[in-house]
């Protein structure tokens, strides 16, 4: 990848020496980041995590999100090769919990049945789902026949918590990209505003982003977020807290894009564009933005993680998106209550999901940070 | 220097009363004029006995005024008799709720704060100066996890982990047997012991963060050509580092000083409702459950006008001790 071959004569009068290899600057950016091991693995991660939950959850889940089961709180279902005698199964299977009652207490108690094996397939059919929305499919990635699968065990009222992370790891996930799109967008429009016009505009710009950050986020957005009223459609609430936490998620992102507007505007190549009559469209399409890509993507990676969050957060507390929508803050509304995670800790494992995504969207963002300025040293 | 001052606390004026309009925006957010339908199920409730309650209310708020009059009649409330409202949950003044709670605030805000310095200085300075070294790996790594993994999450799963190995149930600041009694050696222990929970989550996001700035200062510092100059006139190395590098490494931390006034108000909001402390970001959340708007809108000002008024605290420090920030 990215050798050119030496070449004495570049055709158009520039010679170039034999044996130099020129690199372009995505190269140059590419070849730094991944000399930060942890941001590639990271990266690979993310990958993974995001295609599972906002591509196909249908086919990754083995049911519905909300398909209940007759027990509830059953405990995680481990996949084993090796069964009670010790004989060693190509094909992996589980075993079932089956729920009694302790005849003295009266209290559900949960037993594996190791009486029977159920091996593990893949490509079953099961319930139906559509595939991005548009095709339908019943073909899940894996499954049990005859019997139940609960890889994270079931919540408190029988359904899956392994299918439930993977479809609210992927409302969680847009959330974060809707909104970062939109913070995208405002800092875009708002920074670069400042950092091109200047003056009067910019005095304006910064003045609100100060105000903006003033107002401690956290209070606010649960200020906010209560407000929205209880009728309003599933939809309409993921669209108002996604607007909630981007309105205070752009003003970061349109400093870092003010900040490298004003360095690159006095720049040589610009004031060159500029003598010769260039449109100012031109100079921003084809001079600034390419040179401010790379941070704008640092600044786009490292502002998911708050928005994330944040989301999980107030979710968390009953006040951000309500069930029946899944997001990894709303599965977590079963761990509110201690008593409920010392009985079946196994409902943690959304948090889990949520650390995992923001700690590998912090690693990228900081190794895409070090790559970002590829002639730096 | 004077004139910077000055200049910079002129600049607050404006963003306060943004603020407060903000604040005052916050209040008649829920549908419906929140105080009509509270005053009707009062009247439903004791019928014509609280009329007269009812109507100082009234105009005590402005109601059948319009939304500027009652604006202004919130704020001269807030600065002529620091009366920021009712809460109608409580049915009690917002600054009495304010002012019970905010002792315990403090004390959890500032010996966090003194955690997350004393935890994160030494390790920072420690990290950078073995650059790459072991150590130097996991204490990055365990500050990206700390920074990464949600404070609730943390909370919980650290309360789990206490009740389980130690059968410590470590929700609130005391336990039930210490709530009401008053003051003695077993309060105080039993207050440290609860303490430990709330410091160490709350106060993890901070050490990573604080950690990460110092070591990267210190990286960026240790490379200069003043710290070559001190080496070659033959200073120790313990003095090149504490003396010369960390002093200006720990520059950026004025400005988590700033952080301190309004963590008084909302300081981990989230943290403070799982582990059930008594500050006032659990207020916040009650009232908004409730829809008590009054204690809502009051929470939001006091937080902004502390968040605003701890950055100009912060600002001023800088530019006392760091003579190389200019004034114009």
């Amino acid at each position: 990848m990215g050798r050119v071959e030496p070449q004495v004569n570049m055709g158009n009068g520039i010679l170039v020496e034999k044996g130099i290899n020129t690199w372009t600057y995505w190269q140059l950016i590419y070849r730094r980041f991944k000399k930060h091991r942890l941001a590639t693995i990271s990266f690979y991660i993310l990958v993974l995590i995001y295609s599972v939950g906002l591509l196909a959850p249908g086919f990754f889940a083995p049911y519905n999100k909300l398909t209940q089961f007759e027990d509830i709180y059953l405990p995680p279902q481990a996949i084993k090769f090796i069964d009670e005698e010790g004989n060693f199964h190509i094909r992996p299977f589980t075993y079932e919990w089956k729920t009694e009652r302790n005849p003295d207490t009266w209290t559900a108690v949960c037993r594996l049945d190791k009486s029977f094996r159920y091996p593990l397939y893949f490509f079953v059919r099961g319930e139906e789902y559509k595939l991005l929305g548009l095709f339908k499919s019943d073909i899940h990635l894996f499954g049990v026949k005859d019997a139940n699968l609960f890889l994270f065990g079931t919540d408190n009222l029988g359904r899956d918590l392994f299918s439930r992370i993977i479809y609210g790891t992927g409302i969680s996930l847009s959330i974060g990209l809707v909104g970062v799109g939109i913070s995208f967008f405002l800092g875009l429009l708002l920074g670069g505003l400042s950092g091109l016009i200047g003056g009067v505009v910019d005095n304006l710009i910064q003045r609100s982003i100060e105000f903006i950050k003033s107002i401690p986020s956290i209070p606010l957005w649960m200020a906010l977020a209560a407000a929205i009223p209880q009728n309003w459609s599933a939809l309409k609430v993921y669209f108002m807290i996604t607007i909630i936490l981007s309105f205070t998620n752009w003003t970061g992102l349109a400093r870092v894009i003010r900040s490298n507007v004003l360095s690159i505007k006095e720049r040589d190549f610009i004031k060159a564009a500029e003598s010769f009559n260039a449109p100012v469209s031109y100079i921003i399409t084809k001079h600034l933005l390419p040179n401010m890509m790379s941070y704008i993507i640092v600044g786009l990676t490292l502002a998911v993680p708050s928005m994330i969050l944040g989301e999980t957060s107030l979710s968390f507390l009953g006040i951000g998106l309500r069930p029946p929508v899944v997001s990894l803050g709303v599965l977590l509304q079963n761990a509110q209550s201690f008593q409920a995670v010392s009985m079946y800790p196994w409902i943690l494992i959304p948090g889990i999901i949520v650390t995992v995504v923001i700690l590998s969207l912090n690693f990228v963002g900081d190794g895409m940070r070090d790559a970002a300025d590829p002639y730096y040293k | 220097m004077f004139v910077y001052i000055l200049r910079r606390c002129l600049y607050v004026i404006p963003i306060l009363i943004l603020v407060s309009i903000v604040s005052f925006i916050v209040i008649q957010l829920p549908p419906g004029d929140f105080l009509t339908s509270q005053l009707q199920a009062l009247e439903e409730q004791y019928g014509e006995s609280v009329q007269s309650y009812i109507d100082i209310l009234r105009s005590q708020y402005g109601l059948d005024q319009p939304l500027y009059v009652q604006y202004f009649k919130w704020m001269s409330g807030i600065f002529t008799r620091f009366d920021f409202g009712q809460s109608f949950q409580q049915r009690r003044a917002v600054k009495e709720i304010i002012m019970e709670r905010l002792p315990y605030t403090f004390l959890i805000t500032f010996i966090t704060l003194l955690f997350t310095w004393i935890v994160a200085i030494p390790l920072g300075v420690y990290s950078a100066i073995k650059q790459y070294s072991i150590f130097d790996y996991i204490f990055t790594l365990i500050a990206f996890i700390g920074q990464s993994i949600p404070n609730f999450l943390l909370a919980l799963v650290l309360m789990y982990i206490f009740y389980s190995s130690f059968g410590w149930s470590l929700g609130g600041l005391f336990s039930t047997e210490y709530l009401i009694s008053s003051w003695g050696i077993g309060k105080i222990l039993d207050l440290a012991k609860h303490l430990v929970l709330p410091i160490i989550v709350i106060g993890t996001a901070g050490t990573a963060g604080v950690f990460r700035v110092l070591r990267g200062m210190m990286l960026d510092e240790l490379n200069k050509d003043y710290v070559r100059t001190a080496r070659a006139k033959g200073l120790t190395e313990s003095i090149v580092i504490w003396k010369h590098v960390v002093r200006i490494a720990v520059l950026p931390l004025i400005s988590t000083i700033g952080w301190v006034l309004p963590g008084l108000i909302s300081g981990q909001v989230i943290t403070a409702i799982v582990l059930n402390l008594p500050t006032l970001g659990v207020v916040l959340y009650q009232s908004l459950l409730n829809q008590d708007m009054y204690i809502a809108g009051s929470f939001i000002l006091l937080a902004s006008t502390l968040t605003v008024i701890g950055t100009l605290i912060s600002d001023i420090l800088l530019a006392m001790f760091d003579p190389r920030i200019r004034y114009d």
